[in-house]
């Protein structure tokens, strides 16, 4: 063994130094990335299957049902949230363990802001009957005649050459679609909250003063991973 | 291997077996060799439970009409049968077992990557395991392992915690194969190149791969099937608007994958159990090392080889049959090199050889039908029938359990230190032979009959082939007990096995049996490549090469 | 060729194969018999060689050291090679008889096969409803247009080597032309739950002139005992209900259904007028037939072949049309001829 290579950092003893358990732990964190973007990859493809399906009304839901100021505002919360990452791992790497925590807390803040946004959004939708399944109440053809009577609407729909004597069937696809994907999402922001709360504690005990940087590294490399995944979320069902 | 000193023989006073002996020393421990003899227990005993339910479906096959249950029972013991072997059986046999024993052994390393997450993984398996179980206790599916839509979203059976279940074994393969790949990719031991991996560390490198990149899909499925059954979602449903089809081809696209997570890790001991009895460096090494990870990839691509009457368009069916044909290639020039290893070898024929021959047998035939299904015509004949049951019995259990028993007996003595009787284990494994086919066979033919698959009952024709398939079986059950109770009787008093009792060249063997916790006492040098018992001709380039890496290791060494 | 078939015939007792009751059936059965063949001898070759090897070179002594053999390329390129040669030269054999079984001749008789748990139900065009027993003269092409109720289900019928899945919502397609009179076997080869080992039909065969006495004679007496095949209401034939449905679920809004109609715009949907079996110019440019299979296409997944010159606007009616109907509707479009305008009911 070439311990004394490695210099003061621990490391487990089946790898030769800590460089080496860094290295294997960023391999393994990407393939865990790579399995993630499977399966949401998985889900894209089937929402665009039944988009291709049900043009008109997946367009015509996505401008009526969903808010796209909302999901702006979400999408600058989760950018500013992989920003606060950044300045954790750029502090771990200077080995200023409180800095770490403080950033790691701004995160999870922004975190929580997204899911508080994420809450009003769902509340409304269940309001409206738009629960798929068995919750299903939502009356399309009474959104129609509302949007009807609304000239605004009425200019915004002819502008983006929404047919709407084609919206109809499908309705209930692009909400279970809808709560599918932005539910699962979801449980990724809230196991990255819990994965980054958890960081947070041990950077606040000083642990990254002098140990390496790893766990923050990869705890940021599975968080913007959850903010990538939103960057394609959003315009596919906010903007298309 | 000169350049290591003499191993400890006979049976080692210290070893990972008797470091710590309590439950708790067991249950928490992170050590790669505990975990891989755990994940043998566990197998063991799913594996048990799954053919139990086999047993039973045969019994009820006997006779034309109603048997020894009803319908419905039937219907759901069959989809025990399925779920079961598949998802917790034959997914995490090999790699769970001699993946995690072998790996680092194999590689020089002293444990896997990362080895917390090991043993999380094998928890996360039992987890979805009991899942599973406890909702197939209460109630069960009647779905089939396959969850076909929308029959799979309306039956009133409880669908959900099953599929939980399943996903959650899925996130344990995952990880699993997360593992291995970094651990293939950092941790090998001074002078091992990817040239010269052991085929095994190849085929389990290709088995990972597929676990990361293909159960994701079925993980969604199985969650998307979930919400739809709980919830009514509809999607697909095509009364609701949505398309039974996508099911089929999201489950596939994971599925046919698997069967190759299942086969790959078994060719690999293959390889090595030919190369160490016929005393050669496997035959072809890059082609079959390619060939493994050729089959890794095109399996991606064959996935609509089940749907050839489903009603997708024409065109699909051609291509998806031209790239099964390639999967078919790969595996032919597999075989090829497997036979022509033995040529100027110096066979010894044990009982692993014997099981290794087995697979030879069980992969061409398997292999040879799964070619005539791919041939499209042919498939509108067997879609669905017993001919396909008896295909993917012949790959899936005469392969993958050829390929299993085959490390079970090859690797025995040096996980245990020691030796079962060569005599008994060859007639064991005859038992299980000739019980198969006389399983199998007819089922080929009552395929090529006609008869459907999943049928409770039959017309009366179908009933002789029936009985003797149900004849069969017995064998093949009473095999599996007569295995079960020469190996045991081997660990209770067979005669200490030795560090390398098969005088194997393969890197495992550098090692005492059972091995050391840390697996070697210093870390090896890999001079020579895994299976090199060839004599170096004097003067030749490759004499020269030999002898410099051997005095750089030596160096190294010191 | 069909020598050499003849001459093998005695394999299909050796392969218990079912007798061969359609044109289909020896093609793939001569297939199967020639991968056969060649599985067993691969199989001997390769358990001679290794039986060969083993007494030529068993082990002398634990520590044996073996000589060094290098492979010549050709040998390993002929592993490549060879298998990779016989088995597409199988795959085009197969898939040149697999387009030719899903390519119904013209000429075919037409018959709705609807799967429902667990029976099969068969609709004539002009003629009667059935359950379990599907009637076809020998001799000339049947083709199936099949679809579900419920689950998947997939009708099977050995004798004839035809398989094809019934799905939920949407028209699969298949065909066979019986050779041998006599009754074979339908079996459901799709689980589809609790009776699925039951839900067993028949096919009887016919001479032609049986089966058109048959067909007139259920023709005139039958019409009231008539079989609901799936729609709601009592209904004369599938052509009434079809017409009924297109008013009724709005298609007439946009589709002209008489070539004086002259009511509605031209540009919002091609007439349904001489549509059947036209040859239709797509949007992106190829042809297509205008046929069953390609109507029901069209009503459940309009926007996949789209007719040139008209703007995508069609919905679809997949979930809105219930099984069986868009039968009706595409039966109705058939009866509208160019020369001779079937009036609304006029059956």
């Amino acid at each position: 063994m070439s311990d004394a290579s490695a210099g003061m950092l621990d490391h487990a003893p089946h790898f030769n130094s800590a460089a080496h358990e860094k290295r294997a732990a960023q391999m393994g964190m990407w393939l865990f990335l790579v399995n993630e973007v499977l399966l949401f990859a998985g889900l894209f493809t089937a929402f665009f299957m039944y988009r291709f399906m049900y043009t008109d009304t997946f367009r015509y839901l996505a401008f009526v049902e969903l808010d796209w100021v909302m999901g702006t505002v979400n999408t600058g919360v989760l950018l500013a949230s992989s920003f606060t990452v950044v300045l954790a791992v750029q502090a771990a790497r200077a080995h200023k363990s409180n800095q770490v925590g403080l950033w790691l807390l701004a995160t999870i803040g922004f975190a929580g802001v997204f899911l508080v946004i994420k809450y009003f959004e769902y509340t409304h939708k269940i309001h409206e009957g738009l629960l798929p399944g068995s919750y299903f109440s939502y009356d399309l053809s009474e959104s129609i005649a509302r949007v009807k009577g609304d000239p605004v609407k009425m200019s915004h729909i002819a502008d983006a050459n929404i047919n709407l004597n084609n919206v109809g069937n499908g309705a209930p696809m692009f909400f279970t679609l809808y709560f599918f994907i932005t539910g699962l999402h979801g449980i990724h922001v809230l196991i990255g909250m819990g994965l980054l709360g958890w960081m947070a504690k041990r950077a606040f005990n000083g642990e990254f003063a002098r140990r390496n940087d790893t766990p923050i590294e990869l705890s940021g490399m599975y968080w913007h991973l959850v903010d990538l995944i939103w960057i394609y979320v959003y315009p596919m069902l906010y903007l298309l | 291997m000169s350049t290591h000193t003499a191993l400890e023989e006979g049976f080692p006073a210290k070893h990972f077996l008797n470091q710590g002996t309590t439950f708790k020393s067991w249950a928490t421990t992170i050590d790669h060799k505990r975990i891989a003899l755990m994940y043998l227990v566990t197998v063991l005993f799913t594996f048990f439970l799954g053919g139990v339910f086999a047993l039973l479906l045969r019994i009820e096959l006997l006779t034309p009409g109603p048997g020894i249950m009803d319908a419905q029972s039937y219907n759901r013991v069959f989809s025990l049968h399925g779920i079961i072997m598949v998802f917790l059986f034959m997914i995490p046999a090999v790699p769970g077992v001699f993946g995690n024993f072998m790996l680092p052994l194999m590689i020089g390393a002293k444990d896997v990557a990362f080895p917390k997450l090991n043993l999380a993984t094998y928890y996360i398996y039992v987890l979805g395991a009991l899942f599973a179980v406890w909702g197939l206790w209460n109630g069960g599916v009647d779905t089939g392992w396959t969850f076909y839509a929308p029959y799979s979203t309306t039956t009133a059976t409880k669908v959900v915690p099953v599929l939980l279940g399943a996903f959650t074994v899925g996130m344990s393969s995952i990880l699993t194969g997360v593992n291995f790949m970094t651990t293939v990719h950092t941790l090998r031991a001074p002078g091992l190149t990817w040239g010269k991996l052991p085929l095994f560390v190849w085929a389990i490198y290709g088995t990972a791969a597929v676990q990361v990149l293909a159960t994701p899909v079925i993980g969604l499925v199985t969650l998307l099937v979930a919400a739809e059954a709980g919830f009514g979602f509809g999607l697909f449903d095509p009364a609701r608007g949505g398309d039974p089809l996508l099911m089929q081809h999201l489950f596939w696209f994971y599925s046919h994958p698997a069967v190759y997570i299942m086969i790959l890790p078994a060719m690999g001991v293959v390889s090595e159990v030919i190369a160490t009895f016929s005393r050669r460096q496997v035959f072809g090494y890059k082609m079959l090392a390619g060939s493994t990870l050729g089959i890794a990839l095109v399996g991606f691509f064959v996935w609509g080889h089940h749907l050839f009457v489903s009603g997708q368009s024409t065109f699909n069916a051609g291509v998806f049959g031209v790239l099964t044909m390639l999967v078919g290639v790969f595996t032919a020039i597999k075989v090829f090199n497997w036979v022509l290893t033995m040529y100027k070898g110096a066979i010894d024929f044990k009982t692993p050889f014997l099981y290794a021959m087995g697979f030879l047998y069980f992969i061409i035939f398997g292999g040879m039908t799964g070619i005539a299904l791919a041939v499209v015509s042919l498939d509108i004949h067997w879609h669905d029938t017993y001919f396909v049951v008896a295909h993917f019995h012949f790959v899936m259990v005469g392969s993958v359990v050829m390929g299993f028993l085959a490390a079970l007996h090859y690797w025995f003595p040096k996980m245990f230190g020691k030796m079962y009787s060569d005599r008994w284990g060859l007639a064991a494994a005859l038992f299980v032979f000739i019980g198969f086919n006389v399983t199998f066979i007819p089922q080929f033919l009552l395929g090529n009959m006609g008869m459907p698959r999943r049928y409770y009952q039959y017309p009366e024709v179908f009933r002789t082939l029936n009985v003797m398939s149900t004849a069969g079986a017995g064998l093949l059950g009473f095999g599996f007990a007569f295995i079960l109770i020469v190996l045991v009787v081997a660990l209770i008093k067979g005669k200490v096995a030795g560090p390398n009792p098969w005088f194997s060249k393969g890197y495992e063997w550098n090692t005492t049996s059972p091995p050391d916790m840390h697996n070697f006492h210093e870390v090896p040098v890999m001079v020579d490549a895994p299976h090199a018992y060839e004599k170096v001709p004097e003067g030749t380039l490759a004499a020269q090469e030999a002898a410099k890496t051997e005095a750089e290791g030596a160096h190294h060494h010191v | 060729m069909n020598e050499l078939i003849e001459s093998l015939s005695w394999m299909n007792d050796v392969l218990f194969l079912p007798p061969q009751t359609s044109t289909l059936a020896p093609k793939i059965d001569f297939l199967h018999w020639q991968i056969f063949i060649v599985t067993m001898l691969t199989f001997f070759a390769i358990t001679s060689v290794i039986i060969g090897l083993y007494i030529k070179y068993r082990r002398k002594e634990d520590h044996q050291v073996t000589e060094v053999f290098h492979p010549p390329l050709w040998l390993e390129g002929a592993f490549i090679a060879v298998p990779f040669v016989l088995f597409m030269a199988w795959f085009t054999l197969g898939f040149h008889d697999f387009v030719w079984s899903r390519t119904p001749p013209k000429d075919a008789i037409d018959v709705y096969v609807m799967g429902k748990k667990w029976m099969w139900k068969y609709s004539y065009p002009d003629g009667p409803n059935m359950i379990d027993t599907l009637r076809v003269p020998v001799g000339r092409p049947v083709r199936l247009l099949i679809t579900s109720r419920d689950v998947i289900h997939s009708f099977f019928a050995p004798t004839m080597r035809v398989k094809q899945d019934a799905l939920p919502g949407r028209y699969t397609e298949a065909w066979f032309e019986a050779t041998k009179t006599g009754t074979y076997p339908i079996f459901c080869a799709e689980y589809c739950g609790l009776n699925h080992s039951a839900m067993i039909g028949n096919i009887v065969v016919m001479e032609t002139r049986e089966y058109d006495a048959w067909m007139d004679d259920v023709k005139r007496n039958t019409y009231a005992s008539r079989i609901d095949i799936g729609m709601t209401e009592q209904q004369a034939t599938m052509v009434t209900q079809g017409a009924k449905l297109a008013l009724e679920k709005g298609c007439a809004r946009c589709h002209s259904i008489d070539e004086a109609n002259t009511l509605l715009p031209p540009t919002l949907g091609p007439s349904w007028v001489g549509l059947y079996r036209a040859e239709r110019k797509l949007a992106d440019g190829s042809t297509v037939i205008a046929d069953e299979a390609y109507l029901t296409r069209s009503m459940m997944d309009p926007m996949v072949q789209l007719v040139a010159g008209y703007p995508p606007l069609m919905p679809s009616y997949q979930g809105v049309l219930q099984s069986g109907e868009a039968a009706a509707i595409a039966e109705y479009i058939k009866t509208l001829k160019k020369d001779s305008p079937t009036k609304l009911g006029a059956r």
